[in-house]
């Protein structure tokens, strides 16, 4: 059964490569607008340290995984294979874990490999830019995994999408807020370790809560209907 | 010997925002019965195979089921994928592996077999219902809860869909069918939702 929802997840993935790509080149777009935005605010001395480009970073990844989350159950709500997986997986718990390590696969885990570019664009130091990477490496599936709970019990609504937002924002402050200083940290020059820890945590607690979570969510969206 | 129910239903009544759907049904479903779901639009219907499939938790009264199948409006195949692939993966959630000849065959009995490699977000309503109908041939499970199963099939489909419920039930299944076109099965019997009388005739 874990073979053949994996097999699933691949395939569908592979079909559906605009929703891996639509929210990447979102979070480029939004990057370069900022960049044309307010130049000033972007260091272009690298050795400098930029005050605003790791808020802004990291502001924009949770704003480009909002937009993936939305669709994250939508399309197994609509064609009834969520249904399925509830009345006949021995296990949906596992389906749904599988179902949230995929949306981070083909989101955060992407844009953690893009964090340096990104950093660049902005006006990192160059010395912030490992821990960039790190940093969106330990904090995007915490953001996968709270987010799966607030999609999971909107992709009921027709229009989920600000609803969406207002029930996983405030889910994602932790790890805005430690992930940001992070960068801070090692633009700095100082230890990250605190930041690593703290991150590392806040995952482990959402990976810790959200499948549970998730599962009641979508038993609730299914019977709402 | 006397057999073990599929199903065992103990006046149960369906409650959908705050409202009682019908009255309270009893009934027992045995290995070989088919049984014929009948009510006005709006009677529960749906609602009570949601619920004896463990989609519906707002109810009064007991049941027990095992090894439903559930099929409802939304077919459960993923458009991305071919009726293989949705085949095999639906078969993957009841933990069994299919081979490829015995999935080819059960399309080729319920006459999609020439669409088995194209995305089932490119065939006919009536063709993805006949996928779904070759899923009910290639699962191993015993009580099929089916709602509304006749939609948007052509009449070779409906007889196919009769001669497939009455197999199923002569190897030791038992069907549960929600509809408002009779099927000629022999041996039938019906459960008729009312909201106010609520029985079930033989």
């Amino acid at each position: 059964m874990i073979r053949g929802a994996l097999v699933r997840e691949w395939q569908v993935l592979l079909r559906a490569k605009g929703a891996v790509i639509n929210p990447l080149a979102f979070l480029l777009l939004t990057t370069m607008l900022f960049v044309i935005a307010a130049p000033d605010a972007i260091t272009t001395a690298t050795d400098e340290a930029s005050a605003v480009a790791p808020g802004v970073l990291w502001t924009l990844v949770l704003l480009t995984q909002l937009l993936a989350l939305d669709s994250m159950y939508r399309r197994d709500f609509d064609s009834g294979v969520l249904e399925q997986t509830l009345v006949s997986a021995q296990v949906p718990f596992v389906t749904v874990l599988i179902r949230i390590f995929m949306q981070w696969l083909s989101t955060g885990f992407i844009m953690a490999c893009l964090g340096p570019v990104l950093g660049v664009m902005l006006g990192l130091s160059s010395q912030a830019l490992p821990a960039t990477a790190l940093a969106l490496l330990l904090g995007t599936p915490a953001l996968s995994l709270l987010g799966s709970v607030g999609a999971s019990v909107t992709v009921g609504f027709n229009r989920g999408g600000v609803i969406l937002a207002l029930l996983v924002l405030p889910l994602f402050l932790p790890t805005l807020v430690f992930g940001a200083d992070m960068v801070m940290a090692a633009q700095a020059g100082r230890s990250v370790m605190p930041q690593v820890y703290a991150l590392s945590l806040i995952s482990l607690v959402a990976l810790a809560l959200a499948p549970f979570a998730t599962l009641a969510g979508l038993k609730i969206s299914l019977e709402m209907q | 010997m006397t057999l073990q129910p599929l199903l065992a239903v103990n006046t149960l009544s369906c409650e959908r925002g705050g409202r009682r759907l019908f009255s309270p049904v009893s009934l027992s479903v045995l290995p070989g019965d088919y049984v014929e779901l009948i009510g006005a639009n709006g009677s529960g219907k749906s609602t009570l195979l949601r619920t004896l499939a463990g989609l519906h938790s707002q109810f009064t009264g007991e049941y027990h089921s095992q090894d439903t199948l559930y099929q409802g409006h939304r077919l459960g195949l993923d458009g991305l994928l071919t009726p293989l692939e949705n085949l095999a993966w639906l078969a993957g959630l009841e933990d069994h592996t299919l081979d490829h000849e015995t999935t080819l065959n059960a399309l080729d009995r319920t006459g999609v077999l020439t669409m088995a490699y194209s995305l089932c977000a490119a065939m006919s309503a009536g063709q993805q219902r006949r996928v779904a109908m070759a899923r009910w041939v290639l699962s191993s499970r015993k009580l099929w809860l089916l709602d509304e199963p006749l939609t948007a099939l052509d009449a070779s489909a409906q007889g196919l869909l009769r001669d497939i419920i009455a197999e199923h039930c002569a190897n030791g299944g038992a069907v549960i069918c929600a509809t408002h076109n009779a099927i000629a099965i022999d041996g039938k019997s019906e459960l008729i939702l009312d909201a106010a009388i609520a029985e079930t005739l033989p």
